[in-house]
Parts: C-alpha cells; sequence; structure tokens
C-alpha cells in the first residue's frame, strides 16, 4: 500500500497472528472431535481393576453400572440406599421419595429405570431444581448407586431395560433414529439446541443409558415406552454405538456436524492459504 | 520451433500484430486484484470436477434399495438420486475425492467473490466508467449462490432434502405468486413430481452453469476494454497503465495461482471431510434432523428467517404475507438490490460523477469505507444468527436469549462498525500525509549569524500531494496512455 515504508516485522506479526487465530479455531473443532473418544477410555481405563485412582474416584463411567438383574429386595443394601437417599436427596425429593413441592418430583413409581439413568449418568444430585440435569460425574461410587436405585427401584416401576447392541441392525438403527431422535440428538448424535433445552451429544451414552433414555424421557425428551420392540431397541443401541466411531471416508470428519465447520475451513483454511499466496506473488505497493 | 508455427500463421492469417498487442497488454499488479482470479479458478475446477460427477450421478426419485458395502445403509430404500451419489461417494474409484473437491471449490469460489466485492467496494472500483461490471460481478455472485444450493440439493440426503424444504416454504411465502410459483418449480406439492429432480440438474449443469461462464466471459472482456484500475503510485496516475505484460509476466503469474488454487481444493478434497451424505441417510418428508445448516454462504438467509420475529399480513383469516417472506426472501433481495445500486448511491451521496481510473485506498475515503465495513457487519450478524445454535450450543446461554441479542446486534453492530471504521481511516489517513511519519530525527540549521539551531518539524513540512488531494479532471481517454510496461 502507499506507506511503502511500513516495517516488514509487522506484517509478519500480522501474518502470523491471523494464522494463529485460524489454527486455534480449527484445533478447537479438532478438540471436539477428539473429547468423546478420550473419555471413553479414561473410562474404561478406571474400570480396570487395580488402575490407578479405580476406588477414590467414582466415575460417570457406566461401565461398572448395577448388574441388570440385581435382588429387588436385598434388605442391606436397601438401606444403605435409604441412608444415602436421606442425605443427598430428600431435600428435594422428600424423605420418603415422595417429592417436594416445587423442588423435585416423587420417585415411587418411576423405577429403577429413571434411577440407574439419573444417577449412572450423574444427571443426579443437582444443585438447583430449576436447572437442567445434565451428565455430569457422579459424587457416589458405583456401589451407593446401586444402593440408591435398589432403594428407588423397591417403590415400583420399570426395571432397568435389557439391551445387547450386538444383535441390533445397523440400517434399522439409523432408520428409527433418524426418524425419531435425530430431530433433536441430530443425526449422527452429535446433539443441538432446543428451545427450552440443550440436546445433549450421545459420544458418551452406553447402550443401557440408550435404553433407559428411551423408557424414561427425560426432561424434555419424550418417553418411547413401549414404542420400541426388543429387535428395534438393540437396533438403536448399535446405531448409537456406531455413531461413536463414523466412518470418515473423506478424511478429518472436523465433527460430524455439517456446514458450519465446513465453512470455517473454507474460509480460514482454503482462504487463508490462497490469501497467503496472492500476498506472496502479487505486488504490495503501488509502482 | 513456435517462431516457424507463428509465422505459419501470421503469413496466412496476419496473427502477428493481434498476438504482438495481446502479449503486451499491460496488467497493473497487486495481491488484492488476484481475488477475482481465484473465484475464476476455483470455477474451472468446479467445470472439470461437476463433468467427472455427471458421469456417475442419476437424477431421479425411483426407489431403490441399497445393498453397497456401507452397512448402516444396507437394504434401506432411497431415490435413485441419492443412491447414485452414495455408489459416486464409496465405490466409485476416486469419486469421492472429485465429489469432496467439487463441494470445496463452490465454498471457496463464493468466499473468493465476496472478498472481491468487498475489495471492488472498498477501494471504489465500481466507479464510472466500471458499473455495468460491477452490475455484471454482482449478478454472478447472485448466480453462484443459486448454483451453490442446487448443487447441494441434487444428493436428496438428509440435509439437502431439509434445505429444499426450506426453499419451498420461502417460495410458497411469496405474495399471491407464491403457491402457483412454487408448484411451477416443484410440479405439484412438495417433495414435488418425478420432473422435479431432473429439473434441478439441468439448472445445475447446464443453464446456470452456461450463465456464469458468459458472464465471467462479459467481466474479462469489459476488464480488458477498459484496463484493469490501479492504486496511484510514484508512475501510476489516471492517465496511464503501469504493470506487467502479459507476457512474460502476468500469464505465468495467473497460471501459478491456477494451480495453487487447484491444488489447495484437491488437497482438502482428499483430506478434510465436506457433507457427508452416507452419515445423513436418505431424505423422507417427515425426517428432520437438529442443526440442520446450509452451506455457509447461505447461512445468511437461515439467519434472517430465524431472527426475523413473527411478523405475518393477515387479510382477516387469509396470510397476504406469510413469515419465511421476510428473512427468506425480502432480506436477501433488499441485500443484493443495495449491492447494485451502489454505484449510484455512492455517486449521489459524494457528489462525485467523475471518470476513476485510479483506486482510493479504504482509508482515502473514511466515509465510504465506513459505510461499506458497516453493511457487511449487518450481514454477518444475521450470517452468525443462521448457525448460533451450532457454535454456541454448549454453551450456557438460552438459546431464545441469545436470539435477543442477535436481534439487537442487527441494529446497533453496524452502527458501531461504521464509526471505529470510520475512525481508523481517518487515523490512518492522517498519519499517512505525514511525509516525515514515524521519523523522529531532528532538522539542525545552521543560521545566518553563523550559529546552529533545531528546526521544529510541525511548521516548514512542504505539503505533500497524496491521500485526498486526487487532481482534477481524468483524462477522457485513457486508452492512450495503454502501455506502459515493465516497472
Ligand atoms: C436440587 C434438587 C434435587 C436433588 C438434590 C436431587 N434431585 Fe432428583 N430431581 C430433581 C428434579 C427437579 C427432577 C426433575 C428433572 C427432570 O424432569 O428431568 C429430578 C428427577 C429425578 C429422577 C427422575 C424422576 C422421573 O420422573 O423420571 C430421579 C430418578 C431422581 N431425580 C433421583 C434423584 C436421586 C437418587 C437423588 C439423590 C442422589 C436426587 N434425585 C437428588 C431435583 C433434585
Ligand atoms: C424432543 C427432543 C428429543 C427427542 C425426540 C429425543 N431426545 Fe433424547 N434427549 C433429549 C434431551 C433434551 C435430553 C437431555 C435430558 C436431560 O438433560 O436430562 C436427552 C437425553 C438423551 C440421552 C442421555 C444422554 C447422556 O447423557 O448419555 C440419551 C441416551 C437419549 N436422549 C437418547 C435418545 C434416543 C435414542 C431417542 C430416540 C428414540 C431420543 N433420545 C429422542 C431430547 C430428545
Amino acid at each position: 500500500m502507499s506507506g511503502s515504508g511500513r516495517p516488514r516485522l509487522h506484517r509478519r506479526v500480522r501474518v502470523g497472528a491471523a494464522l494463529v487465530l485460524a489454527v486455534g479455531a480449527l484445533a478447537s473443532l479438532a478438540l471436539e472431535e477428539d473429547a468423546p473418544a478420550q473419555g471413553g477410555r479414561a473410562g474404561l481405563e478406571q474400570a480396570r481393576p487395580g488402575g490407578p485412582s479405580a476406588d477414590e474416584q467414582p466415575t460417570a463411567g457406566p461401565v461398572e453400572r448395577p448388574a441388570p438383574g440385581l435382588e429387588p429386595g436385598d434388605p442391606a443394601m436397601v438401606a444403605q440406599g435409604r441412608r444415602l437417599f436421606v442425605d443427598g436427596c430428600s431435600s428435594c425429593h422428600g424423605p420418603d421419595a415422595r417429592g417436594v413441592r416445587g423442588r423435585g418430583p416423587s420417585l415411587r413409581g418411576v423405577g429403577a429405570a429413571a434411577a440407574d439413568f439419573y444417577l449412572g449418568t450423574g444427571r443426579m444430585p443437582i444443585d438447583d431444581p430449576d436447572d437442567e440435569p445434565i451428565r455430569a460425574k457422579s459424587p457416589y461410587d458405583p456401589e451407593q448407586r446401586r444402593a440408591l436405585v435398589a432403594y428407588v427401584a423397591q417403590f415400583g416401576g420399570p426395571p432397568i431395560p435389557k439391551v445387547d447392541p450386538a444383535k441390533g441392525t445397523l440400517s434399522q438403527g439409523l432408520e428409527l433414529f433418524t426418524e425419531h431422535c435425530a430431530s433433536c440428538h441430530q443425526v449422527a448424535g452429535r446433539g443441538g439446541m432446543l428451545t427450552g433445552a440443550v440436546v445433549p451429544d450421545l459420544q458418551e451414552s452406553e447402550p443401557e443409558t440408550v435404553a433407559e433414555a428411551i423408557e424414561v424421557g427425560p426432561y424434555l425428551m419424550p418417553n418411547f415406552r413401549g414404542q420400541f420392540d426388543q429387535k428395534e431397541l438393540d437396533s438403536i443401541a448399535s446405531y448409537v454405538e456406531y455413531t461413536k466411531e463414523l466412518e470418515d471416508r473423506g478424511g478429518w470428519g472436523i465433527g460430524n456436524i455439517g456446514p458450519v465447520p465446513e465453512g470455517m475451513v473454507a474460509w480460514l483454511l482454503a482462504g487463508g492459504a490462497l490469501l497467503l499466496t496472492i500476498r506472496l506473488i502479487g505486488k504490495r505497493t503501488p509502482t | 520451433m513456435i517462431r516457424r508455427a507463428v509465422g505459419f500463421f501470421d503469413d496466412r492469417i496476419g496473427v502477428a500484430p493481434g498476438a504482438r498487442k495481446l502479449l503486451r497488454y499491460v496488467f497493473p499488479d497487486h495481491w488484492s486484484f488476484l481475488l477475482g482470479e481465484i473465484a475464476l479458478n476455483s470455477f474451472l475446477v468446479l467445470v472439470g470436477t461437476g463433468i467427472f460427477l455427471t458421469f456417475y450421478y442419476s437424477p431421479s426419485d425411483a426407489q431403490t434399495v441399497y445393498n453397497g458395502a456401507y452397512e448402516p445403509l444396507r437394504g434401506l430404500s432411497m431415490t435413485e438420486a441419492y443412491w447414485s451419489t452414495l455408489n459416486l461417494s464409496l465405490d466409485v474409484p476416486a469419486g469421492l475425492l472429485m465429489r469432496q473437491t467439487h463441494h470445496w471449490a463452490a465454498n471457496l469460489m463464493i468466499v473468493a467473490i465476496t472478498v472481491h466485492l468487498l475489495r471492488i467496494l472498498l477501494t471504489g472500483a465500481f466507479r464510472r466508467p466500471r458499473e455495468i461490471n460491477y452490475v455484471v460481478g454482482v449478478t454472478l455472485l447472485a448466480l453462484t449462490v443459486l448454483e451453490g444450493f442446487a448443487g447441494y440439493s441434487l444428493p436428496d440426503d438428509l440435509l439437502s432434502g431439509m434445505g429444499l424444504v426450506i426453499a419451498y416454504g420461502v417460495a410458497m411465502s411469496i405474495p399471491l405468486l407464491g403457491g402457483d410459483l412454487s408448484f411451477l418449480i416443484w410440479g405439484g406439492e412438495f417433495p414435488g413430481s418425478a420432473e422435479f429432480f431432473p429439473r434441478l440438474y439441468i439448472v445445475h449443469v447446464l443453464l446456470v452453469p452456461v450463465a456464469i461462464a458468459g458472464l465471467i466471459g462479459a467481466h474479462l472482456a469489459m476488464i480488458a476494454r477498459q484496463h484493469h484500475t490501479q492504486f496511484r503510485g510514484r508512475i501510476a496516475t489516471e492517465r496511464n497503465v503501469v504493470g506487467y505484460p502479459l507476457w512474460p509476466g502476468y500469464a505465468l503469474k495467473s497460471g501459478g495461482l491456477l494451480l495453487v488454487t487447484a491444488a489447495v481444493l484437491f488437497l482438502l478434497g482428499g483430506l478434510v471431510q465436506i457433507n457427508p451424505i452416507w452419515q445423513w441417510g436418505p431424505y423422507e418428508p417427515y425426517l428432520s434432523t437438529n442443526g440442520a445448516q446450509p452451506d455457509w454462504y447461505l447461512g445468511w438467509l437461515l439467519g434472517g428467517l430465524r431472527l426475523m420475529p413473527a411478523l405475518e399480513v393477515q387479510l382477516g383469516s387469509w396470510t397476504l404475507v406469510p413469515n419465511p417472506f421476510w428473512g427468506g426472501l425480502a432480506f436477501p433481495t433488499l441485500v443484493f438490490l443495495t449491492m447494485y445500486a451502489w454505484p449510484w448511491i455512492d455517486r449521489r451521496w459524494l457528489g462525485d460523477n467523475r471518470r476513476h481510473e485510479l483506486l482510493d485506498l479504504p482509508r482515502d475515503n473514511p466515509r465510504r469505507t465506513a459505510i461499506v465495513m458497516s453493511y457487511f457487519s449487518w450481514v454477518l450478524v444475521v450470517f452468525v444468527a443462521g448457525s448460533i445454535d451450532r457454535l454456541y450450543f454448549r454453551s450456557t446461554i438460552p438459546y431464545e436469549a441469545q436470539i435477543w441479542f442477535l436481534r439487537i446486534a442487527v441494529f446497533v453492530v453496524p452502527v458501531l462498525t461504521y464509526f471505529a471504521a470510520k475512525r481508523l481511516c481517518e487515523e490512518l489517513r492522517d498519519r499517512e500525509r505525514h511525509p516525515l511519519r514515524g521519523w523522529n530525527g531532528k532538522v539542525v540549521r545552521r543560521t545566518p549569524a553563523g550559529g546552529f539551531e533545531t528546526l521544529e518539524l510541525d511548521e516548514g513540512v512542504p505539503a505533500v500531494d497524496g491521500g485526498n488531494g486526487r487532481p482534477g479532471a481524468p483524462s477522457e481517454e485513457q486508452e492512450a496512455g495503454a502501455g506502459t510496461g515493465g516497472r
């Protein structure tokens, strides 16, 4: 430009800064993409017996969830569950799980499915009853969660559903998921926004969690109780499993959420590279 | 050898004078003049890869069943359009590379046109005598966006179907004509009759591309005829053209840029995934996905639809103007009409009807720069609104609050941008004017009496003809000065 005396260094610094910004934006995409995978791995590591911090760190990882065939009435367990419940849950759900108006619903009849879903994903306990419960690290260890579930389960309600992704068909899962779940969870299970709620992505959801969510219908999600037979349930679970490792045949998947990151790549990567090119081959000051 | 060949033709049809003139043709040189070439190069890549795609794509909504290698879709019934795109992506050798490169090239082409347009607006290149070419350029932008949308819709996957639903809704919302018009285009109620995909296909591979190619030809021919504008320099004035000759010089540069553009696009096509339609699955009118988005260049239309409050014009129980009309049609029409009218608005507003062969630096004309930036920031806010759910869905701010925030920002940001840009330009310009900018030495002068004194620099500095003060009437026949070659 006409200020031909502008020191070169500044120009370099500016170009550098632009590059750093661009790379940063892309890196954040990359991180987002990797995050679930790492989460899954961490969960597995903690599950390994004798692994570091396996004991003192209760995990939200559903690897150690209560066995579906849990003895419904094991009195010692129910008693332990009741103690924990009075301590941690009664402020909202009442001392005998009948609910507290304005703070939390009654848990009588929600069953082991709901209890295991809310506890296993760390959604309960929450701090503010007006917030949307979101996936979090559970403050309870697996055994305590089992006890709490046993306590809630004794009031009746649906048990933890059985599900086996291996028995499902991927394409049936994709079809059902697209029809019933994608409008909220995005077709590849990447989550999204609804008026009034954030819809979580499903990369951390274990098959049991999926089956429970279908049974329970947490928060704004409708419940699909009785809508799917066992085969269909297995298929949906197998599709959700599949979305954790989508086939990115075209290269780097940039988050698998469609055109927004694609636009960023077009502007920052392609646009940036070509802008640098023309800056190099074109003149910068008039003759 | 070449000499012989040229001699052969010259001997018979006398090409030498023409060729000499052509090769000596002078191009002013500045990096920002190459932005348009990136768009042109992307177009060439698009045509090349597009031809490859036509060998495999089938624009038919006949139902077939997928039995290919990709497991999640095996056994599903789908249209041939989707099936053939799947097959092209997953089974045809190099098919995915071509498809992805094609898509990246479309995205890049519109990036390049947008930045090129910004350069034209900021430097005043649209002024007399180049208004016609400017109008051609804006038309090219509109056509390219339309072409991109048509291409995005062809694979008939979940996202393209959802895009078409929105387009259908917007078309239906045109007052009075909407219903008939959309029936005409779709051949019936959504998703349309069997003719719809063949129609869309012809639009995408023939009508619009030919129009684009023709307009690009006109665009370049007019540049050749009028010569490219240039920035004021030591030699460059309103009356001459200073730059490199076509050969050897500009042609090599342009050719190199073509190769770099193609290389970047094919690299992206091979390494970065774009629109993985096999992950989206086939479309049915009752299906939808959260966070569906158009390609980036239509994001501002989605944003317009989103930001517009639920306003409709009712006549009794009859809706004259349905809501999608505002964001989906009125807003883009306004944006494009303003762009088309810009040369005339600018002329009125700045009271400048002279011919201009020299460009302004953005800072030379703070008012124009400020208004252009303000205008772009306005569109940008609406654009951001289009992708807000994807960018911020992890944040704790509720969606409604974000929408309201953006509704206010639509008015506030352009005003702020206006003043910020104006201020910045004025400051840059003032700094530029000072011939000793950045010099902090001292001038010591010997007085007649024999002593020494230090000069105060603020006075006594000769005024420099630069910055704003353009000389009076520029020459009417700039053609005469053409050909100041070299540097
Ligand atoms: C701060 C108040 C609060 C605390 C503490 C709390 N909850 Fe809740 N709980 C709620 C609210 C509010 C809901 C309703 C949320 C919803 O609709 O998703 C809920 C829902 C539930 C549900 C699902 C009920 C249904 O209808 O499906 C279960 C199960 C549950 N809580 C268990 C627990 C357990 C176990 C604890 C103790 C570890 C606990 N909660 C602690 C407020 C609380
Ligand atoms: C109306 C929108 C909606 C639909 C439809 C919907 N969900 Fe959900 N889903 C939600 C919301 C919102 C949450 C978060 C609930 C919460 O915060 O407690 C959720 C949570 C979940 C979770 C728990 C995620 C975790 O943290 O692990 C799973 C699993 C899930 N949904 C699966 C499904 C499946 C499978 C379907 C289709 C059969 C489906 N959802 C349909 C809105 C929806």
